[in-house]
């Protein structure tokens, strides 16, 4: 599971087994594939020295060092808190909120053929490489379908979903033995099997997933929102739909890790349903929906350690938990707001020519 | 003669504008939208047949036609949303499907498309108006004019460079500059929506929700204005001013392409008006029109009832 095999792999080369095949320019991309997954590692140490510094201050047990795993759960669990709410904001406005559980199940695939890979040629990549990798495919897949027939339907993302999940099972019970073993870890995730190299995947994942919203917001809210205004204005819309499948894949497999691929699903709906309950903007129920979820992720993952269960179904309870308070907490708030009816002004007629007039000078 | 030409790159938004303000028939003129011989079907049944249209720039034109009648698949078809089995469709002299210079269009529909249950605001609605400018067009071409004036001026062409840097730095991320949120508090205030600018959407009645999708439509600043049935859901004294604000927006030089299932309407404000019902009935002026016969032969027995009740 070396740095370069993985690097290899995320700068979107297929991993070649034999060594004479490698060809120059590909070892070029190689050591870049191995900068920047060094870099991501030298982050992760940083952030394990920033901990063990917080636990001598504190003495909170979670941080403490001997239990190192717990830090780097604790890393994916913010960059999951961050990540999952602002994707699962787009699609949830979008009617969308089942392509993540659609995506999480063909993950699960991946997740097999990348075990299955790793136990017939011995190709030493992690599980959730593969997964990213076939979790995007899927997802292209559904996009297109999609643009196709004219409509998200309910039935495709439904075909697709239990097509991942058989494929993942038939690969597994394929080379039973050893395999079976690992599998919990994915269906359910977990907080003690986060290892360095799948939380500077992680890392990565959340660097692109992050930059890419921050730079095409606007675009996504547009194309959310009203799909033909946003078309007529010019978007290609089709690009931007593509685009938010792709991410939710990538957010789907980053947070496998802790929540494992039945519950993961949760952290794009639970939070941003929340959010939704208690914001009147846009930009305000991204930013709740990302402290709810954050909220939801350090409580579950503290009572899973000190509790000793499943992150991943803590987690959701407590989001869930969450969003009940929200609901009361937007009912409070629509019944106090709706005292006050500010006046509608009319609408002016004379007014157009300042707008219009800037072209006179 | 450089100073000239990157002059002319620089004012080429404004100086379309400029052009558009005047009379209609300015020599340049390129009709803003040019339908020939257009067929589309969502099936093998044709729903628009042979349509010929052509707009002009300043144009104030209706479409009109009973229900199914084609005219919101026209309007998909002029705005290129929609590709025709048979004909063109050219929008601003370009093809419409492949025309990508959204900021010339403003666009207000039959509000079942946008996503209404969606936290956000009315200033957020009127802000997407304003998305289409933020683009690198015009904005740092590296040519040979630069190269040039590089040489003759380097202090100041640096400077000028240096000026565009925030442009270029609001278009990659998406941020609005302080005219752009200018131009929406002025668009909200146009159509008396500035005390609802921070309500959500949700809670806004129809009528109201309309307003922030006209004002978005203005912020756009756009060139050509397409709305389809924009008034439904609009309470009667909003309407009147509504059709007030359109031909004010008209007699600035913006062409107004107006779908409309409410004849009165059409006839009280549009110059030209278009009869459809599958192909063209009518085409030509707004008096000729209430002359004609089209309306019964393109409505058949539903007209009859309307005209009746117009009286």
């Amino acid at each position: 599971m070396s740095g370069a095999v993985a690097g290899a792999v995320l700068a979107g080369w297929p991993v070649v087994a034999d060594p004479s095949m490698v060809l120059p320019l590909q070892v070029g991309v190689d050591a870049v594939g191995e900068f920047v997954f060094g870099l991501f590692l030298w982050v992760l140490e940083q952030w394990h020295w920033a901990l063990e510094w917080a636990y001598h201050f504190t003495g909170i047990e979670m941080l403490n060092p001997d239990y190192r795993y717990m830090h780097r759960a604790i890393l994916v669990g913010l960059c999951i808190g961050v990540m999952a709410p602002l994707i699962g904001t787009f699609l949830v406005h979008r009617q969308l909120a089942l392509i993540g559980d659609a995506l999480a199940h063909t993950a699960f695939a991946g997740v097999a053929v990348g075990l299955f890979l790793n136990a017939v040629i011995d190709l030493g990549v992690s599980p959730y490489l593969t997964a990213v990798v076939v979790a995007m495919i899927a997802a292209l897949l559904i996009e297109l379908i999609s643009e196709v027939t004219d409509a998200y339907n309910d039935v495709s993302m439904a075909i697709v979903l239990s097509t991942g999940f058989a494929l993942g099972t038939t690969l597994i019970s394929l080379n039973a033995g050893g395999l079976a073993v690992g599998v919990n870890q994915y269906l359910f995730g977990n907080l003690a099997t986060v290892s360095p190299t799948s939380a500077a995947i992680l890392l990565v994942l959340f660097v692109v997933i992050v930059g890419t919203v921050t730079l095409t917001r606007n675009q996504l809210l547009y194309v959310t929102f009203d799909e033909t205004a946003a078309a007529v204005s010019g978007i290609p819309v089709n690009w931007y739909n593509r685009i938010t499948v792709m991410l939710t894949a990538m957010v789907v497999v980053g947070a496998m890790q802790i929540m494992g691929v039945i519950l993961v699903a949760a952290m794009l709906v639970v939070p941003v349903a929340g959010a939704t309950q208690v914001s009147r903007s846009f930009s305000e129920s991204l930013v709740v929906s990302v402290v709810l979820a954050e909220l939801a992720v350090l409580l579950g993952i503290a009572v899973s350690f000190y509790a000793g269960v499943t992150a991943g179904g803590i987690i959701v309870l407590v989001a869930v938990g969450i969003y009940v308070c929200a609901v009361a907490l937007g009912k409070v708030q629509s019944a106090r707001g709706e005292q006050a009816t500010p006046h509608m002004g009319s609408i002016e007629a004379d007014s157009v020519d300042v707008s219009a007039g800037n072209g006179d000078d | 003669m450089s100073t000239q030409d990157s002059d002319a790159a620089s004012t080429a938004e404004s100086a379309t504008r400029t052009a558009t303000g005047s009379d209609a028939d300015t020599p340049t003129a390129e009709p803003v939208v040019d339908l020939s011989g257009v067929t589309f079907g969502y099936t093998s049944t044709p729903v628009v047949t042979d349509v010929s249209l052509a707009v002009d720039q300043g144009e104030y034109v209706a479409i009109v036609g009973p229900n199914g009648s084609g005219k919101s698949t026209l309007m998909q078809l002029m705005l290129g949303l929609l590709e025709p089995d048979a004909g063109t469709a050219r929008l601003f002299d370009e093809s419409a499907v492949r025309f990508d210079d959204g900021e010339r269009i403003g666009y207000v529909a039959q509000h079942a498309s946008a996503a209404k249950e969606m936290p956000i605001t009315v200033r957020e609605v009127v802000k997407m108006g304003r998305f289409a400018h933020l683009t690198l067009d015009g904005v740092g071409d590296l040519n040979r004019d630069t190269i040039g004036a590089l040489r003759e001026a380097p202090l100041e062409t640096v400077r000028a460079g240096l000026g565009t840097v925030p442009a270029i730095v609001n278009a990659i991320f998406g941020r609005l500059s302080r005219s752009d949120l200018a131009i929406v508090d002025e668009a909200l205030e146009t159509v008396g929506m500035s005390a609802f600018a921070d309500r959500r959407i949700t809670q806004l009645s129809g009528g109201q929700r309309q307003r922030a999708f006209i004002a978005r439509a203005l912020a756009s600043e756009a060139d050509l204005l397409v709305l389809d049935e924009p008034t439904v859901g609009v309470d009667a004294e909003s309407v009147d001013a509504f059709y007030d604000l359109l031909g004010a927006l008209n007699d600035e030089g913006i062409t107004v392409v107006l779908i409309e299932h409410d004849l009165g309407a059409v006839v009280d404000h549009a110059d030209r008006v278009v009869c459809l019902n599958r192909e063209v009935y009518f085409d030509g002026p707004t008096e000729a029109f209430v002359e004609s016969d089209a309306l019964a032969r393109a409505f058949g027995t539903e007209a009859r009832v309307l005209t009746e009740v117009d009286g």
